[in-house]
């Protein structure tokens, strides 16, 4: 294991120092319980969103901690669950008043730890909602399952939702959005190399030089299929197919497109496989209107890709488009 | 059987003790079992949880039985993270509910206990026997205590039956799909290995047979 760490049971403290140090203007850091909050928590009338998640996929959630976006994150370990108590006291920290927002990515953890937070704070008088995200076409959503997980739509929902709670909208709007954005986004991800949890010290799993794994969601978790290596274009057309088969999308529909990369893909190999998304939506008459492109949701450094598009309307667009300033997104303002 | 198996603060004590050691022995283990068919940090996420714990036993040591494991449950749910936290969280919470205020437990408030923990893994889990998660260790042993209290057996005896069948609930694991936790998230790749929470949940069930007393 070669990273730039100190002690391994030091990593996520010793990041939050540094997020905490790099971004005091726009962020403040509770270490015990660990969470982060909006400078100006909490905001009067407004709804709060929070999320969290394990460590391990900066930008995400801290990184989207501000103005237009959410009002706190709370950190787990790398790749594990966060617990209750930091997320009551995150929902307690940001309350303004107007209901606090749960966005949770669908992993068995986050959602029961989310949920036992949720007891406990409205037991304190909060009044709390939960959406989870559950946008991977890679898993099956059946009964034999634990459902889809949550991957690059929770990016976009925390982005739209935010925007929403900035302009004033109450807790069921901002929830009712939520779910819109969850039911008209899907993603799928594919990992070229697995990733190194830095306290378990190797891989998670190790792929040969000409094998990648398709379906993967950003635990270094193996995916659903081991294969022979391919050309972008390939893989981008086994990302896409499947989304596209589980979200029919068609001629002068409006769409983002997001392509997100895993943490050790550089972004020039980012945009070859935009450009080829781009390129396969528009043969089916799909107008891609907005873009984002970048590591936004990563997997520590394994390096790989994963497509997500959401179905616009003009609401969603103009969400999408309202100011947001936090560490990692910044823009309109 | 006499009055003198009756379980004490001080044997609840030691059963935690006991199996924070075992968690921290395996913890790499179970962390590899995790990896194949998870992500990697079931034995991290125990040992961190269980290392939090037993600084704190001190403090309720002069407390009840109930005392002692409502302890582990809030210290395991606020340190452990990921399914598991919660999970035996809630397993330990609902064990010193079914328990609550009694100084000793005998061999049917010991059963009623861990029919407790049971109840509590099935209801914040929503998994049954078979969807390949620390329930198919669970349930044969709380069966087995039960067959062995209803049979007039000593404390000894049913819980070494729980250990066995929770030893033997686990291997049972290794062939069957995941339908729940992260495994599910694998299909038919999840076969062909044991599940991490039923290994930790048999290690559980051992650290508690050796609570041989009188
Ligand atoms: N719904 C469930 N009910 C009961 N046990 C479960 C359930 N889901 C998972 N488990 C158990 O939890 C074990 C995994 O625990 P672990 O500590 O690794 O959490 P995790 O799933 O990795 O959490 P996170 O996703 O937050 O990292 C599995 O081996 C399984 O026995
Ligand atoms: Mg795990």
């Amino acid at each position: 294991m070669k990273k730039l760490i100190n002690d391994p049971s030091d990593v996520v403290a010793e990041a939050l120092r540094g997020m905490e140090a790099a971004h005091g203007d726009l962020i403040r850091v509770n270490h015990d319980p660990a969470y982060i909050v909006r400078a100006d928590a909490p905001v009067a009338g407004k709804v709060a969103i929070v999320s969290g998640g394990g460590s391990g996929h900066e930008p995400m959630h801290g990184g989207f901690v501000g103005r237009g976006m959410l009002d706190a994150a709370c950190p787990g370990a790398v790749f594990t669950s966060p617990t209750p108590d930091q997320m009551q006291a995150a929902t307690t920290a940001v309350d303004g008043g107007a209901g606090v927002l749960h966005i949770v990515k669908n992993y068995t953890g986050d959602v029961v730890n989310f949920e036992m937070a949720a007891e406990l704070a409205e037991a304190e008088g909060a009044s709390v909602r939960q959406v989870v995200i559950d946008d991977d076409v890679a898993v099956k959503d059946s009964l034999y399952t634990a459902g889809r997980r949550g991957v690059g739509a929770t990016v976009l929902a925390e982005k739209i939702c935010g925007g929403a709670a900035e302009r004033g909208d109450d807790l069921d709007g901002v929830v009712a959005l939520c779910e819109r954005v969850n039911a008209n986004a899907r993603s799928m991800g594919m990992a070229l190399t697995s990733c190194t949890v830095p306290h378990a010290g190797e891989p998670t799993f190790t792929l040969g030089e000409d094998e990648m794994e398709i379906g993967i969601g950003i635990h270094g978790e193996p995916g659903r299929e081991r294969m022979p290596l391919e050309p972008a274009d390939r893989i981008v057309a086994r990302l896409l197919d499947p989304i596209m088969e589980d979200m029919p999308l068609g001629d002068g529909d409006e769409a983002l497109l997001f392509v997100n990369g895993m943490g050790g893909t550089p972004l020039i190999e980012l945009y070859i496989a935009y450009r080829r998304a781009a390129e396969l939506l528009g043969e089916r008459g799909v107008r891609v209107t907005r873009s984002l492109v970048g590591p936004w949701m990563t997997a520590l450094e394994m390096a790989g890709a994963s497509v997500t598009v959401l179905k616009l309307d003009a609401e969603l667009t103009e969400l999408w488009d309202a100011p947001v300033v936090t560490p990692a997104l910044r823009r309109g303002a | 059987m006499s009055v003198g198996v009756a379980v004490t603060t001080a044997d609840v004590v030691g059963f935690v003790e006991r199996y924070a050691a075992v968690v921290a022995e395996h913890r790499q283990r179970l962390t590899k079992l995790d990896a194949a068919i998870g992500d990697g940090d079931h034995g991290e996420n125990l040992d961190r949880g269980f290392r939090a714990t037993v600084p704190k036993l001190a403090e309720v040591a002069d407390g009840t039985p109930a005392d002692v494991l409502k302890t582990v449950a809030t210290t395991l749910i606020a340190k452990v993270g990921g399914a598991a936290g919660p999970l035996y969280g809630t397993a330990f919470l609902r064990a010193g509910s079914a328990v609550a205020g009694r100084v000793e437990l005998d061999e049917t408030a010991v059963v009623a206990a861990l029919d407790a923990a049971l109840e509590g893994l099935k209801a914040r889990g929503k998994a049954d026997v078979g969807d390949k998660t620390m329930i198919d260790a669970w349930t044969p042993a709380v069966a087995a205590a039960h067959a062995a209290l209803d049979g007039g057996k000593d404390l000894p005896a049913i819980l070494a039956g729980a250990a066995a069948a929770a030893e033997t609930g686990r291997d049972e694991t290794i062939p069957l799909v995941a339908r729940k936790g992260r495994a599910s998230y694998l299909g038919e790749r999840s076969a062909g290995h044991v599940d991490p929470g039923a290994t930790s949940s048999a290690l559980l069930f051992g650290a508690l047979r050796c609570e041989d007393k009188g």
